[in-house]
């Protein structure tokens, strides 16, 4: 039986983890390999590495380093972040990357879609949406969006409340955002994501903007409205905090993987003991 | 020595490296008088079908790649590699597959219960005694990650059957030739004690 996927994520610049990772006994947390390889001894079932790398001059230490996750770990991984054309996405596949996340170049330019699922098989790639709840007096807004600049706001300005963001009713609408969380562009988030299934994306790395970082739960409507839309594996993203907002995701939505960072980073929870607690719960899971 | 075949298509490193650790010697390559002097040889492959049998072609590299077969050298292909072994593919529009193996490749039909690609970690169903699933336990998880199955026209041929919607080959097996449909060196432990198998075949 497939079973459902626990992914843990980590960010990558210049080349290292940042947004501090805490594992016990490691020397270098900044080390993708080193973390990688904890995560592959407890057995995670992916990684995603997002790089949030500036420079484009920069973007060679990625390659360089999914060469080295690639030669050390025997698991599958995805790698995003700034993947801009189908040069970035050829080379991050032969470096020895499963699949390729895109984003903002995928919203600019949605042939990317089509064209790199053609040539390396919608198997490599995912499309990741971010999505925000848009108030229901309010329809999805033309993206006006200002960069700032800071990376440290990814995914992390405009936020409403999040009582607000919980209260809504039937007329729930996501917009979509891009360049981290930062743009919005007045897309739909469901019809965004049934495009980009047509265009053969072969995933959604779906991550719910208003429940990021809140270590309350993963976005329940969003990530049901997002799963019944398309018929291509969904992975869903942002809330985390406990064993028990897995378990929810996958039994009220049909969600394939759940994705999470600091509970994993932190050692709050291990993969494991999520695992356990899910099959505890009769949901599939590998162990 | 193992020959890695290295067309232009997907991931080198990966299954370079699992050998590796399992105790081969390897060598990448496209020429063929290297095929020819290694005696084992892998395929690998992620991509579109139509690209990979051009790039074969471009490269010469299916003469040699029979060759090796006939010659009665293992031969291991993973995914795309696997599906290159078979007649034809659904996925194809103009080329025909090598056709070591008699048979289709055909795409999973999607619907509300059945996502498609097929992506994430499945058991195996082992069948018969290949000599790559030695100590290898019933209901293994391994990694998929594809779109495509192949359907061998000789059932006798099926190492190892995977579930998803339907029963499919995921381990192929004819006297020294090896299919995977997922990925050995994306399996973790279990992935690389099916390419140590490879690795110690004589």
């Amino acid at each position: 039986m497939l079973t459902k996927r626990i992914i843990p994520c980590l960010d990558i610049k210049d080349g290292r983890v940042v947004k501090g990772v805490k594992f016990l006994g490691l020397k270098d947390a900044g080390d993708p390999v080193e973390v990688a390889k904890i995560y592959d001894k407890e057995e995670a079932d992916e990684l995603v590495f997002l790089d949030i790398t500036a420079s484009f001059e920069k973007r060679k230490t990625l390659i360089e380093l999914v060469e080295q996750i690639a030669k050390n770990i025997f698991m599958p991984f995805t790698v995003g972040g700034g993947v801009g054309d189908i040069a970035d996405i050829r080379n991050i596949l032969n470096a020895g990357a499963e699949k390729v996340s895109v984003n903002t170049q995928a919203v600019k330019f949605p042939q990317l879609i089509s064209e790199s699922a053609r040539r390396f098989g919608s198997q490599s790639i995912v499309v990741a949406i971010d999505a925000k709840l848009v108030t229901s007096h309010q329809s999805p807004v033309t993206g006006n969006g200002q960069e700032t600049g800071d990376p440290s706001t990814r995914l992390g300005v405009n936020r409403r409340p999040l009582d607000s963001a919980r209260g809504k009713q039937e007329t729930d609408k996501w917009e979509v955002y891009i360049n981290g969380g930062r743009t919005p562009t007045g897309l739909d988030a469901v019809d965004w994501a049934r495009k980009v299934a047509k265009l053969g994306a072969g995933e959604i790395l779906l991550t719910s903007m208003d429940y990021d970082g809140t270590k309350d739960g993963f976005d329940i409507k969003l990530t049901k409205a997002i799963t019944e839309a398309v018929s291509i594996p969904v992975i869903a993203s942002g809330g985390a905090g406990k064993p028990e907002h897995f378990s929810e995701v996958f039994s009220k939505t049909s969600a394939d993987a759940g994705l999470a960072a600091s509970i994993f980073h932190y050692q709050e929870y291990s993969v494991r003991q999520v695992k356990e607690y899910l099959r505890s719960k009769e949901i599939p899971v590998r162990l | 020595m193992i020959a890695i075949i290295d067309y232009g298509m997907g991931n080198i490193h990966s299954v370079n490296k699992a050998l590796q650790v399992s105790g081969a010697k390897t060598l990448i390559t496209n020429k063929a008088e290297d095929i020819k002097s290694c005696d084992k040889a892998v395929l690998p492959g992620v991509g579109a079908f139509d690209d990979a049998v051009l790039e074969l072609k471009k490269q010469n590299l299916i003469e040699p790649i029979l060759e090796h077969v006939r010659n009665g050298k293992p031969f291991l292909g993973i995914c795309l590699g696997m599906q290159l072994l078979f007649d034809e593919s659904a996925e194809a529009k103009k080329e025909k597959g090598l056709g070591i193996l008699k048979g289709k490749v055909k795409k999973f039909k999607h619907s509300h219960d059945l996502k498609v690609p097929h992506m994430g970690w499945n058991q195996l169903k082992i069948i018969g005694a290949c000599p790559l699933l030695r100590d290898v336990p019933e209901n293994s998880f391994v990694y998929f990650c594809h779109s495509y199955y192949p359907d061998p026209l000789d059932k006798g041929v099926i190492a190892a059957l995977t579930n998803y919607g339907q029963d499919f080959a995921a381990i192929v097996w004819k006297e020294k030739i090896f299919g995977m449909q997922f990925h050995p060196e994306k399996s973790q432990s279990i992935g690389l004690k099916m390419m140590e198998n490879f690795v110690n075949l004589c």
